[in-house]
């Protein structure tokens, strides 16, 4: 029985869609976010586009609002992003000998919800063909859910009193991605360092402390994971 | 913040976003991850976005009466709390928003009181 591309495509259309549920609010949040933190409609709509990146968005519009100069942006964006390098180079051996257009956009378009999806099915059917179209058919909905939620995002945070003080979802939205991630000893450790480093570090200029911080969790990631392994070691 | 900067953020943070994604999926493939830098990537999200939203729970806010401004710090830490244990996102953000208005509202009351 031979797979076709239009199967594959299906199956990760069908598989996207409990993932919509959790895009949708997100989205939603970070149009909120962004329109009461003062981006201008137009620009947040076009910056959900052009960036398509929920945390790089929402802190974006944290350091603009604080008039932070746009190279600050730059890096905290760089850090945030880091993980991206990591998904691309897991998903390459499933999607080698591909034409350049659909790296580039799958590439575009591979958010941390469709890495998820692509991962657990190339590794739960290693054979199956046209793993790009089951990659493809798992972004589009995210990618469409997202633009349509941050567009009503966009619009409602527009209207909303200011007494409202809608900009902390900002901060909240980050508590509701970080939280999560701290499922093991290392990943604690990394994520208080970092949050320790930062507030200590916080009267160094261009926000210099966030780079700190970066640099201690990741060191002290590095050194629980360490000490766990080898017990017995002095 | 002017609309410069916010275009200049925007088409820079497009260009990075799309090279990091897409960065092993156009390399060559004898292009590889080091161990060690493989190692590392994986502290950088909880290392990062914890250290974006740790300041602004300090932003102290209001006169310094009632909870001493503190109301950020509180909400934040009922919204951890919620997030460790339901990890949702929405459930978090709405509950760290009602709790920073329970808060702003306890300090209201209690910055009342408290004039002699």
């Amino acid at each position: 029985v031979t797979i076709e591309p239009n199967a594959v495509f299906r199956a990760g259309l069908r598989a996207s869609t409990p993932v919509l549920l959790g895009v949708f609010p997100f989205g939603l949040v970070t149009g909120v976010a962004m329109a009461a933190g003062g981006i201008p409609p137009a620009e947040a709509i076009l910056m959900s586009i052009i960036v398509f990146a929920g945390a790089s968005q929402l802190a974006a519009t944290q350091l603009l609002g604080s008039y932070a100069p746009v190279a600050v942006v730059l890096v905290t964006a760089f850090f945030i992003n880091l993980r991206f390098v990591m998904y691309s180079a897991s998903m390459r051996s499933h999607l080698a000998g591909l034409p350049f257009r659909w790296r580039l956009g799958l590439g575009y378009m591979l958010s941390d919800n469709a890495y998820a999806l692509c991962i657990t099915r190339y590794t739960q059917h290693p054979e199956e063909p046209h793993k790009h179209w089951y990659c493809l058919g798992a972004c589009l909905p995210i990618w469409v859910t997202w633009q349509f939620a941050t567009i009503l995002g966009v619009v409602a945070g527009a209207s909303v009193p200011h007494s409202w003080r809608l900009e902390f979802a900002a901060p909240l939205a980050f508590v509701a991605m970080s939280v999560p991630l701290l499922r093991d000893r290392a990943m604690v450790a990394a994520a208080l360092a970092a949050g320790i480093t930062v507030v200590l570090a916080s009267g160094l200029p261009m926000r210099l402390g966030l780079v700190l911080a970066a640099v201690a969790g990741i060191c002290a990631g590095l050194l629980s994971e360490r000490a766990s392994s080898n017990p017995a070691s002095p | 913040m002017s609309l410069a900067s916010i275009w200049l953020a925007m088409l820079g943070m497009g260009v990075l976003t799309l090279a990091f994604r897409s960065s092993f999926l156009l390399l060559p493939e004898r292009i590889g991850l080091p161990p060690l830098l493989r190692r590392a990537l994986r502290f950088v999200p909880a290392a990062v976005l914890t250290a974006i939203y740790a300041p602004e729970l300090l932003v102290q806010s209001g006169t310094g009466a009632g909870l001493g401004g503190h109301e950020r710090l509180l909400a934040g830490i009922v919204a951890i709390g919620v997030a460790w244990r339901y990890r949702r996102t929405f459930l978090t953000i709405g509950a760290g928003m009602l709790a920073l208005h329970l808060f702003i509202q306890l300090g209201a009351r209690l910055a009342v009181w408290s004039v002699p």
